[in-house]
Formats: structure tokens, sequence, C-alpha cells
């Protein structure tokens, strides 16, 4: 029976927690006077404005709101990947995942700076940014998400840049995303729909079931004959039991599966014929043809010394402060925090634990030692969606899942249940976007 | 046995003792409370189905959490997360949250 020690631990918790509940908002983290003061007078500069880079920008000015904070990104507006299967089936509208950046530039006071990154200096402690211009850090947190791979990067045959508006990946919210919407609707009613499925590791591992899952709905609503055939470079995927049971349940006959076993990894693609060779030869015709080809860290990652061979950047677990770079820390989708998935819950965590453990180090202090979560829902059905959870920690030095926690939702759960995660599931997506962007 | 806090970068740590064996590493609970913050809101003030936080008892949300973890109270998630979070750890979440106004 483990004995908890209190020496003052109660008088300092509710002292502590009185002073973040008088700023009557949840201050994430609070740290000694010293390395407030030492923080304060810090310039941290974050690149990548998504789930794990606009998180750790708005979580550093809550612990410390005078710190000087700028978050570089591209775009003017951030379009949530998770989602958008959602927009994909017709269940939402683009505007309803757009996200603006407003209200960190004012009530946070977060220098957002819409530019392209191009290099960041680890040495010089600088982010030079595609106009000429450059920033002068004492920490940087880079959360660049995914680049697809290429033909000649390890991508599929075929599937250049310019194949993309055939048969778009969507695997980047935004454009993408409208352009397979608009791709599905002109499918007359007979058509096949076919999917691409990458080999680990890769973005966001339910991504390609769920969106399965919508468009088979879209289909059988809409236009019941169509087929939808997915061609998957793996031998297994995420919550497969459950994707393949609701499947049988909701969307009988409409899909067929082909796993790496059974000829299902695409190795070469012909956007003008709208054909997709699978790696024995077979061919297939797609009228509608998604390709989710094998992906890396984002560029600036990776053109700037933060990737390894692999592609993807190692880091220190407890920090996500990089292996490669001192002073800069990688989290998201860019980092290899394995068994933690590329997901925005994970990166939206681990963003947090990098803005904290930023804080203590511009102190000179020892990090606390984080536990981190992940939920991923999936929806498949109006009412009904699964998932899969997990906790983790730092132990021996490196990334662990906690034993006994975690899991699948149950297979043989009730409707009722399948509603109330189809519940929750939107109430994370309030929930973590408003944290992000609120 | 560690200090309460690792050089007090977390005010509020915990401090697990075993009587001759090895402490735990203490985790800094406002990074517990941050993860909450991805399905419960930005401010713990819920979202949708998806309850409130703050604002409870710490006996409430012990009781809750502890339940969860020993699967005694039907869930859909929250019994899969809880098992993760040790008691100490179940222990300081209740009592930070019970003090956010």
């Amino acid at each position: 029976m483990r004995e908890i020690t209190r020496r003052g631990f109660g008088r300092t918790l509710a002292g502590t927690a009185a002073a973040a509940a008088t700023a009557s908002a949840l201050a994430p983290f609070t740290f000694s006077p010293r390395a407030a003061r030492a923080a304060a007078s810090a310039h941290v500069v974050v690149v990548g404005g998504g789930f794990g880079g606009a998180t750790a920008a708005k979580a550093l000015k809550r612990a410390v709101p005078e710190m000087r904070v700028t978050l570089v990104e591209q775009n003017a507006q951030f379009v949530t990947c998770p989602y958008s299967n959602l927009v994909l089936g017709g269940w939402r509208e683009l505007d309803s995942i757009t996200h603006s950046y407003d209200a960190l530039r004012e009530r946070w006071g977060i220098e957002v700076v819409q530019a392209r990154a191009a290099g960041i200096d680890g040495e010089a402690r600088t982010v030079t940014l595609e106009g000429g211009e450059s920033l002068s850090f004492d920490r940087a947190i880079v959360s660049p998400g995914i680049d697809l791979r290429l033909p000649g990067e390890g991508g599929i045959e075929g599937y250049d840049e310019a194949a993309w508006e055939a048969m778009p990946h969507a695997w980047k919210a935004g454009p993408q995303t409208s352009l397979l919407r608009a791709q599905l609707e002109a499918m007359e009613d007979g058509g096949t729909f076919v999917i691409a499925a990458p080999p680990n590791p890769f973005r966001c591992p339910p991504g390609p079931y769920e969106r399965i899952s919508l468009i088979a709905h879209y289909l059988s609503t809409q236009k019941p004959n169509s087929r939808i055939l997915l061609l998957d470079s793996k031998d297994s995927f995420s919550k497969q039991g459950l994707f393949t049971a609701a499947w049988e349940r909701f969307y009988p006959g409409m899909i067929e599966i082909r796993l790496l076993p059974d000829d299902g990894k695409v190795v070469r693609v012909d956007p003008a014929a709208m054909e997709l060779e699978t790696e024995f030869g077979e061919i297939h015709r797609a009228d509608v043809a998604n390709v989710v080809p094998p992906q890396w860290a984002g560029r600036i990652a990776r053109e700037s010394g933060l990737a390894a061979e692999s592609g993807w950047c190692p880091v220190e677990p407890t920090t996500f402060e990089s292996s490669l770079v001192p002073g800069v820390h990688v989290v998201g989708d860019a980092s290899i925090a394995a068994p933690m998935p590329k997901s925005g819950f994970s990166a939206h965590n681990q963003g947090k634990a990098a803005a904290a453990a930023c804080v203590a180090l511009l102190a000179g202090e020892a990090p606390a030692n984080p536990a981190w979560a992940n939920t991923c829902y999936s929806h498949v059905a109006p009412g009904y969606a699964i998932s899969v959870a997990a906790v983790y920690r730092v132990e021996e030095g490196a990334m662990t899942a906690v034993e006994g926690a975690g899991g699948l939702s149950g297979a043989d759960w009730d409707d009722g249940q399948r509603q109330l995660e189809a519940a929750y599931a939107d109430g994370w997506y309030r929930s973590i976007t408003e944290d992000m962007f609120g | 046995m560690k200090g309460l806090a690792i050089g007090t970068a977390a005010a509020v740590s915990l401090l697990l003792a075993v009587g001759g064996a090895v402490a735990e590493e203490p985790v800094d609970v406002e990074i517990l409370a941050g993860t909450c913050a991805g399905c419960h809101g930005a401010e713990l003030q819920g979202a949708g189905a998806v309850p409130r936080l703050r604002g409870h008892s710490a006996d409430y949300l012990r009781f809750t959490l502890q339940s969860f973890k020993s699967g005694e109270r039907p869930a859909t998630v929250m019994d899969r997360l809880a098992r993760g979070y040790r008691d100490a750890e179940i222990e300081a979440l209740a009592l930070y949250l019970s003090e956010l106004e």
C-alpha cells in the first residue's frame, strides 16, 4: 500500500491553485517566480500553427504572459484534418473546420506571422523566413506536420504534385478536401471510389478508414450502386475489427478490402488514365481515386537538420527537444514519439509538454515529468463512432504506453454506447479547437 | 526520496513514498490537467455531451475518477484513461480541479 507524504502538499496545492484560479483561466503549469522572470524576458519562436504549434504558442502565453511568442504559419487560416472526413461525407461544410488566428493575436498577444519558414539555425538560434527576414529565438518549437513523399523520395511512381489534382490525397486539409468532395459529388451512381492507404508510420492511423466510412455513407444514401476499393500497403489497420464489423452492418457489399498480403500495395499510378497498379501487376481503374502516399516530416524540419535518415525527427521524450539540434523542440506528426500515434490529440498534448519544458529550461530548471494521453475517435455512421485510447509515460528514457490502460471501444457495445462516442467525438473537436485557437 | 518539486519547476508536484522502495517520478498535475482540456474544453467547462470538470468538489472528482479506474462506473473512454493514472495523480487532479472557480 503506497503512502503519500503530504508535507505541506495540501497547502502548496491550494496556494498555487488559488493563484491560477484568480486568473480565471486554466494555467497549464505554474513556475517558481525565478523561472517566470527568466522566461518573461525570452523570445520563443513556434514554427507551424496547427495542433502542435498553435497549442504550444498559447500554452507559453498562458504560463508566462510577458514572454515574447512568435508563431510562424504559412496559411492565413487553419483547416483541420480531423473532421475533414465529415466534409467529404457531406456531414459538414469546410468553414466549420476552418479556424482563424485572430484570437491568438488579439486575446493572447502572440505575434502570428503569415510566412513560410525557410530555415532554422540551431547554433545561431534564428528562424529565417522566405522573405529573408530573420527571427532570433531563445528556444524554438517546430511543429511542421508531414509532407507527402514524391516519386524518387520513397513515394509512389507517377504520384507527383501534378497528380494531386486528378487523384487528391486530401491528407492536408483545405483545397484538397474540397477537390475530393467535388469529385465524389460528380461521380455517377455505379462508379468506383478507390483509396490507396499508406504503410506505417503515417499521419492519423484510423484516418483512411474513417474516410471510407463517411464516403460509404454518402454513397449508400446518394449513389447506392457505387463501390469502394481499399488498396492497403499494410497487413492490418487501426481499429480494423471495429471498422469491418460496422461496414458489414451499415454498408454491406459496398467495400472491398485488399490488404498487403492480397496485393494491396499500390506501386504506380497513372492519373491520366485513372489507374492504380499494385505490387503484383494488377491494374485497378477508378472513377474517383484518393491516393495517400508514404510520408515524412514537413520540409522545414528536414531542411534544418532536425530529421534523421528515416525522414522523421528524433526527440528526447520528456521535453520533445530535438536529439539533433539543441534548443529546438519538435512536436506533432513530424516527431518520433512512438508508441504515441501521429494524431492531433497527441500533437496537442506534446505542444503543451514542450511549452512547459521550454519555460523550465529557459530558467535553467529541470523540466517536469509529463504523462500524455491519446484518444482517437472515428465516425463510422451517423450517431455511431468508435475510439482507441492510451496513456503514455517516459519509462527508462523511452516513451511507453501504460500497461493495463487504454484500448479499443468494445466489440460488443450497444448502439447507445456508439452514440455516446459520436457525441463525445463532437465534444472533443469543439474542445481541442477552442483550446488551440480560442 | 525526491523533494516536493524538482527544481521547483512544477509547484504542484506529487511525492510518492514507498517504505524502503524506490519513489516513482513525480508528475506535474497541471500538465495532466492540460491533457483533459482536449475533450473537456479549454477552460474545463465541458463541451456538448462532454462534462464540465471545473468547480466540482474534490470528493466528487476523486470518487468519479476512482470509479472509472476500478470499472465500477460505466464508461466509454474514461475507464480506459483513468487506468493509466496513479492514485496519487487522481488525488492531485481532484484537488486541483476542485480549486478552479
